[in-house]
């Protein structure tokens, strides 16, 4: 019976690695929500961030820097030129679904295009674009 | 000069996600070491990669380094691009190539040697029709 807590525990561990897109989103935008009431994720907005430019960093002054102007298309890193994958959901399936790498390079790319992190709100809006897009 | 099988998963997640998981033979221990101090400022880039991670990943990259001797110096960021043995292999590609759209960068060894990922580095192999040997 000692191993039952152990054997749940190692459960919830398995289900907490794969998750679906929509889970991921839901999970920023109920972390948007507790900052701002009634907030719901917009698609339009993501795009609109995908799409914005930053002055912070030269070399990528936007998303679209390594991600091309697509999320459906495959990228190129600007400074090494390592390809990327696509964005997108609809053209790459593994696309957010480890929350855990989601938010490891939203970390790293807010802070690299925008020299600052991206808000619950940002992120919630970003990843309903990448589901939505077609 | 394939990546060693034991190479750890975190390697080609954290450093092959932005350019090509390197053979840890393309540079010495004592760079490595360097290189992975460095991560907070990797070329213009934060690229720390936190805890448990770093520490295998490091210890991965040195105990599959190359020969200091053979290398030569990889100069302050040490850079694979920099060391005796890489300047010596590419002396012959003219100065424009390393600017050229389809290269873009000297870290982009699969731009020229589609295999090497896999290792093979071979001057026969060259994508770029005029380089090829």
């Amino acid at each position: 019976m000692r191993t039952l807590p152990a054997l749940c525990l190692l459960l919830v561990g398995i289900a907490a690695q794969a998750e679906t897109p929509q889970r991921i989103g839901e999970t920023y935008a109920a972390e948007a929500a507790g900052r701002q009431a009634g907030f719901t994720p917009s698609a339009q907005r993501g795009e609109t961030l995908f799409r914005q430019r930053f002055g912070n960093n030269d070399k990528m002054p936007a998303c679209t820097s390594c991600h091309t102007d697509s999320p459906l298309s495959a990228g190129q890193h600007v400074v090494t030129g390592k390809a990327i994958r696509p964005l997108a959901v609809a053209a790459n399936g593994q696309r957010f679904s480890d929350p855990a790498k989601v938010e490891k390079w939203f970390g790293r790319n807010c802070k690299e295009v925008m020299a600052r992190d991206c808000t619950p709100a940002e992120k919630a809006d970003f990843v309903a674009y990448m589901n939505e897009v077609r | 000069m394939p990546l060693p099988a034991n190479a750890p998963p975190a390697y080609q997640a954290e450093c092959g996600a932005c350019h090509m998981a390197f053979q840890p033979a393309l540079l010495s221990a004592n760079d490595w070491r360097r290189t992975m101090a460095g991560l907070k400022d990797h070329f213009g880039t934060d690229a720390t990669v936190d805890g448990p991670a770093g520490q295998e990943i490091g210890s991965f990259l040195e105990r599959n380094a190359g020969n200091a001797g053979k290398l030569g110096s990889a100069g302050e960021p040490p850079r694979i691009s920099q060391t005796a043995r890489f300047v010596r292999k590419h002396r012959e590609i003219p100065a424009k190539y390393w600017k050229d759209p389809r290269i873009k960068s000297a870290a982009n060894c699969e731009a020229c040697h589609r295999g090497a990922a896999d290792g093979n580095y071979s001057e026969h192999d060259i994508v770029i029709r005029e380089l090829r040997r």
